[in-house]
């Protein structure tokens, strides 16, 4: 790690702990490192997005309503189809807005 | 008979009465067993919040029906809860074909995962206490995943 963490004599039996701490740090760093990117449905092994599933959808329906984009989600192509499928399906029944404003 | 499978949710206006929301519930069973089908499957999610106003409504009361049946029964239900006052939406989804395929996704998935693991000389099903990070090892960042809605 390439943090100056300060570790005092009995710092290296911590060592693992340190490391930890020091990746998150890195992860904040935004604009000088981008991290790769996971499609959640892949990562979690989602096969069927359904639309009656709100809890999941609600994550990928910003503020206005819209569908977020698969650049800001890192959501797989295959899975943001399904996405958008099961958010328009949702739209019609009113379970998601169309827009908010 | 026919092997189509499909989902019907529909959206009653709140202010329908327990007896109301029944005598709508057996409408459609009753179309269901005039086109032979079967009613797999009722789910009365209750009174919700609508996510926009339908007419002067904020709240709605929401059933779902899991129905097997044919293309002409989903035409014919579809058509009559198109002319059913107190009915705020309705959807017909099928979904057959979606489930066979997230099946079909997901015994690849496990057969070649057993496939892998056999082949590094362990047993195909992965044993108690081994844990996640074994098996996708290869995930250094998953812990510092961030949620979309951030």
């Amino acid at each position: 790690m390439a943090f100056a963490k300060k570790t005092g004599p009995g710092g290296k039996g911590r060592g693992r702990g340190a490391k930890a701490a020091g990746d998150k740090k890195d992860g904040q760093r935004r604009g000088m490192f981008r991290r790769r990117k996971v499609c959640k449905f892949c990562a979690e092994r989602i096969d069927d997005i359904n639309y009656k599933d709100m809890r999941m959808l609600s994550g990928f329906v910003p503020e206005r309503g819209k569908v977020l984009p698969r650049r800001i989600s890192g959501t797989c192509a295959l899975h943001q189809r399904k996405l958008r499928t099961a958010i328009m399906r949702a739209r019609q029944i009113a379970l998601l807005p169309y827009v908010t404003d | 008979m026919n092997d189509r499978k499909y989902e019907l949710v529909y959206v009653m206006k709140p202010e329908a009465s327990e007896a109301e929301v029944a005598e709508m519930q057996a409408q459609v069973e009753a179309i269901i067993a005039r086109l032979g089908g079967t009613l797999e499957k009722t789910d009365a999610w209750g009174r919700r919040k609508l996510a926009y106003d339908i007419g002067n409504h904020k709240e709605g009361f929401y059933v779902l029906h899991v129905i097997a049946g044919s293309g002409e029964l989903m035409k014919e239900i579809d058509r009559r809860l198109r002319n059913t006052e107190g009915l705020l939406r309705h959807l017909v989804v099928r979904i057959d074909e979606s489930d066979r395929r997230a099946e079909r996704s997901k015994t690849i998935r496990v057969e070649d995962s057993r496939r892998r693991r056999v082949a590094r000389g362990l047993p195909p099903d992965r044993q108690p206490g081994e844990g996640p990070q074994q098996a996708d090892g290869d995930d250094d960042d998953r812990d510092g995943y961030e949620s979309p809605e951030a």
